[in-house]
């Protein structure tokens, strides 16, 4: 049986990402790690700094994203994002410009609990990869 | 009638602007080009966008609660408008346009005995408004700097609206901009994104989705989201459909030059052809007489 479902990744700008043949995607959502296969129940859930993973029959792919939501029905998968990489494409200074960036942002007085958790979750993040 | 030498230098003049109005009209259509590209791309992100919270507005169960961004203060008491324009001339009615439509927005505004606040992203609609509306002008954003209409620019402005909405500066607010629809037509918008419109659609499904967390949580996370977008999607509107006035505005100027070029090439020859049969008369009757 078909197991496959189509992703979809937008920002802004342009449509990221559009893929048919995902048989599972694991996204991470606000309130921990989700894995979405076919059938899924429809869904809304939005994101916090994490790495998207793809799994399908044309090869895994990771993405860095630093927020976003998602639609999942009708077995289509849509990712909206502000901000996105491919982490094949992030190398060590560009992840070190991300850090940098997250670090300074959290430094800044006003920043409220909420965002702190979202900036450490970022620097956690870009941390553990490579 | 001017003489020859006056006319010789007044259509090298006009050539020479002809030359620049071509030139402006084909950078004009090169940049139309990716402006258009880039809006199309970024519609379906506001689509998305826009479904996700109609679903989400949908599936609401305590309307009395919703979050203020979606259905409002329950006043409608001031105004803010945010015009949005170009920081460049030379662009047919383009700026015009939007002023007009927001000048006739604000005087029904005035005249409710509302008050108005007004917000201008472009220093063309701020060189306009603030001969009449100077007073009421709280806040001059521009983005000459940046080439391209880009979201960060739009978040920017997007968190200056949700700042004073939070701080209870206004009630309603309301933006302008163009809307492209081809390189002669585009159409001046007024599109309220505070309160949201709530548009009734008839596809509208009965799915009841999951949410994680609370509808309450990711709408609140997501209705500041959208008005960035909404401002995004009106900046890369904005922005194709500028290139689009510029382009038939230096089209229409290239022609016009053409056209004085033209008559001015055959009054020269007039003139010369008059000069020249002057000075035969003169030869002539000088001949005659002796």
């Amino acid at each position: 049986m078909n197991e496959d479902f189509k992703i979809e990744i937008v920002n802004p700008e342009k449509s990221f990402l559009v893929k048919e043949d995902v048989s599972e995607v694991i996204v991470p959502a606000f309130e921990g790690e989700m894995g979405i296969l076919k059938d899924h129940i429809p869904i809304i859930s939005f994101l916090k700094p994490g790495i998207i993973k793809i799994l399908s029959k044309s090869g895994n792919e990771s993405y860095y994203v630093e927020d976003g939501i998602i639609e999942f029905k009708n077995n289509n998968l849509s990712i909206l994002t502000s901000t996105i990489f491919n982490l094949a494409d992030i190398d060590k200074s560009k992840q070190q410009d991300l850090l940098k960036q997250a670090e300074e942002e959290g430094n800044k007085p006003e920043v409220n609990d909420q965002s702190k958790y979202l900036i450490d979750q970022k620097i956690d993040v870009l941390r553990s990869i490579n | 009638m001017a003489s020859l030498d006056d006319l010789k230098k007044r259509i090298a003049s006009v050539k020479s602007t002809q030359k620049i109005t071509k030139a402006m009209k084909m950078v004009a259509a090169a940049k139309l080009r990716r402006a258009q590209e880039s809006a199309e791309k970024g519609r379906p992100y506001s689509e998305k966008m826009n479904n996700i919270i109609l679903n989400l507005s949908n599936g609401i169960s305590d309307k009395e609660n919703a979050p203020k961004l979606l259905s409002g203060t329950g006043e409608e008491k001031i105004h803010l408008c945010v015009v949005m324009t170009s920081d460049r001339g030379l662009c047919g009615g383009f700026n015009s346009n939007i002023i007009k439509k927001a000048k006739s927005h604000f005087a029904k505004i005035l005249d409710e005995r509302k008050e108005l606040k007004i917000i201008t992203v472009g220093s063309k609609g701020n060189d306009q408004l603030k001969r009449v509306y100077g007073d009421k002008i709280i806040e001059n954003i521009s983005f000459k700097e940046s080439k391209n209409a880009n979201y960060f620019d739009a978040n920017k402005v997007g968190k200056i609206v949700i700042e004073k909405f939070e701080a209870g500066e206004f009630d309603v607010c309301t933006i302008f901009y163009n809307q492209f629809k081809n390189v002669i037509t585009q159409i001046p918008q007024a599109q309220q994104i505070i309160p949201l419109n709530n548009v009734e659609d008839e596809n509208s499904s009965d799915e009841s989705y999951e949410f994680e967390p609370d509808e309450d949580e990711i709408l609140n996370n997501l209705l500041p989201k959208n008005i960035s977008t909404q401002i995004f999607k009106a900046m890369l509107e904005n922005s194709a459909s500028e290139q689009g006035s510029r382009m038939s505005a230096m089209d229409n100027a290239t022609r016009n030059a053409g056209e004085m070029v033209d008559k001015l090439t055959i009054e020269y020859n007039r003139s010369r052809q008059a000069a020249i049969t002057k000075e035969l008369i003169e030869i002539i009757s000088g001949a005659e007489s002796l």
